[in-house]
């Protein structure tokens, strides 16, 4: 029993930060109605800026956060201003199309990390990194608890913005009826611009936090980028609540898949489950919480 | 107040509506009549950006409307009200309310405001907290008439206000139109609902496949040949 409550907490814990991976995701898919294939080699980015601002300026991870969120809000706002905004101009041309231009970002992002930084294993060792404390005989890693804190209070900050203010509802309104938000005096090409950035702030968060814990290459964002489009999926497409909800399902299952089946199956069964909803539950986990 | 004239507009090469002009003078309700396919909506949307005529143009006060981005007309004191009501289904009552005054005139009174649309539509404040998605139909076109209001128009177009709604609700819409209009806003409405309209509007037009026909007061629309037959099945 300790053993299952032990893979539980794990999953919950990093499925915490697979959330926030999910909700930036799920914020571009709701607004432009586009998967984002680049988003986690948004993530590497993040990664490689932690790490740089480790190395050189022996800048805390958790610290680096507030340095390597901007830095991809700002990187973010570019791309969707100068490479997916352009692609809309076009009369013919289908949202697929900016698709397209996702996986050529993400290549593209992924070939300038492994020029810079080669293809070696890069890690970040701090003083927490291994450390764990015990509560009620479960074990917790100190820097996962640490990162889903952080986690938890970026999700109620994100929250807070999207319900409260002008902007954040704007956005909302964008993603459930274009045309009648911009009879209310939304500027929609903005929101197009400020949601790719956020989203990709949010995965730069994510890519802070997970530093401690993994090591970082330049291909890690291909598998981060399934992982998105996982608990998008999962979570019904366009819906923040559903992402969380992904976000976790995905966390639990992997870590539950790891201590029962083997280490090696851990992705697998993502995608199995992936699977499974898309065939049983089309509409992801907002068919059942309908937010 | 508002003049537009001579306007061509076209979906990609087909064009919907002919050399169209009419005007709405401050303090009016003007109509616009015709039957489905007409180019009632294509009209109410170009006037709000959201169709741009090939020719012609389209003045509002001092203002080219057909140069100004379509987010930024409500700004200047013009409110859609669309077809279908098209509110934001996964918000509440109050946040499609607020939605409707975005623009620093109307958020700076944005209470005050939405007590006053409270009050003309008692039953969205019970329903304040709910989404907009689970209301029934009269509801919702109160929500979509009252994000309109939040914005303080001068000028308020209402987009077949009737639509898909049961006799009794027909009956309030107008009457709360009616209201609007003696509260000093002036109004354009596009309807089929060919005779309560005409019934309520100062001046009117008929449209036919993209043309202005007939213009004239409600009284002279209602007593017309041409739309005793065709509109009114007299
Ligand atoms: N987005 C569009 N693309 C192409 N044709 C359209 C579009 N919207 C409307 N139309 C056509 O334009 C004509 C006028 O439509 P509309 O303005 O919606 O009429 P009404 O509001 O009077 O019913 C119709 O023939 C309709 O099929
Ligand atoms: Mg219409």
């Amino acid at each position: 029993m300790t053993v299952f409550f032990q893979t539980l907490v794990s999953g919950i814990l990093i499925g915490g930060i697979y959330a926030l991976i999910g909700m930036g995701m799920t914020l571009i898919m709701g607004v432009m109605g586009i998967i984002n294939l680049a988003h986690g080699q948004l993530m590497m980015v993040a990664m490689y800026i932690t790490f740089v601002a480790y190395t050189f300026f022996h800048l805390d991870p958790y610290l680096s956060l507030f340095v390597a969120m901007p830095c991809l809000f700002f990187l973010g706002v570019a791309i969707q201003k100068f490479l997916l905004n352009p692609l809309m101009e076009v009369e013919t041309i289908i949202p697929q199309n900016q698709v397209l231009m996702t996986v050529g970002i993400a290549i593209v992002l992924t070939e300038i990390a492994r020029f810079i930084f080669s293809s070696t294993y890069r890690s970040v060792t701090t003083s927490y990194t291994g450390k764990v404390f015990f509560l009620g005989g479960i074990s917790f890693n100190v820097a996962m608890t640490v990162a889903f804190l952080f986690a938890v209070t970026l999700t109620i900050v994100l929250f807070w913005f999207l319900l409260k203010t002008d902007l954040g509802r704007s956005i909302r309104a964008t993603a459930q009826d274009k045309e009648a938000a911009i009879l209310m005096g939304v500027n929609s090409r903005r929101i197009t611009i400020i949601t790719y950035g956020l989203g990709a702030a949010l995965v730069a968060s994510a890519g802070s936090l997970l530093i401690p814990i993994f090591y970082l290459f330049p291909d890690i964002g291909r598998p981060f980028t399934t992982k998105a489009f996982v608990i998008t999926i999962l979570g019904g497409m366009g819906s923040t609540v559903g992402a969380i909800f992904g976000g976790l399902t995905l966390g639990i299952a992997e870590s539950m898949g790891a201590t029962y089946i083997g280490m090696s199956y851990k992705e697998m069964v993502g995608l199995i489950i992936f699977l499974l909803v898309l065939i049983f539950l089309p509409g992801g986990l907002k068919r059942l919480t309908k937010v | 107040m508002l003049k537009v004239e001579n306007i061509d507009v076209f979906y990609g090469d087909l064009q919907v509506l002919w050399d169209v002009s009419f005007e709405v003078k401050e303090g009016e309700t003007v109509a616009l009549v015709g039957a489905n396919g007409a180019g009632k909506s294509t009209i109410i949307k170009t006037i709000s950006g959201l169709n741009r005529p090939a020719n012609g143009s389209i003045r509002f006060l001092d203002l080219h409307l057909d140069k100004i981005p379509s987010h930024k007309i409500i700004e200047h004191g013009i409110a859609h009200v669309p077809e279908g009501r098209r509110l934001f289904p996964e918000m509440t009552v109050r946040e499609n309310l607020i939605m409707g005054s975005l623009c620093p005139r109307a958020k700076a009174k944005r209470d005050e405001t939405m007590e006053w649309v409270f009050g003309l539509f008692p039953r969205l404040r019970e329903r304040e907290k709910q989404l907009t998605g689970t209301l029934s139909g009269g509801e919702q076109q109160m929500v979509a008439v009252g994000r309109g209001l939040m914005a303080l128009p001068k000028l308020i177009m209402f987009d077949e206000p009737s639509l898909g709604l049961a006799p009794i609700l027909v009956a309030e819409i107008f009457k709360i139109i009616q209201r609007i209009r003696q509260e000093g806003v002036t109004v354009l409405i596009v309807e089929q609902n060919t005779k309560q309209t005409l019934e309520i509007c100062d001046r009117g037009y008929v449209l036919e496949n993209g043309r202005i026909l007939l213009s004239g007061t409600g009284q002279e629309l209602l007593n017309n040949d041409h739309i005793k037959q065709a509109y009114l099945g007299i």
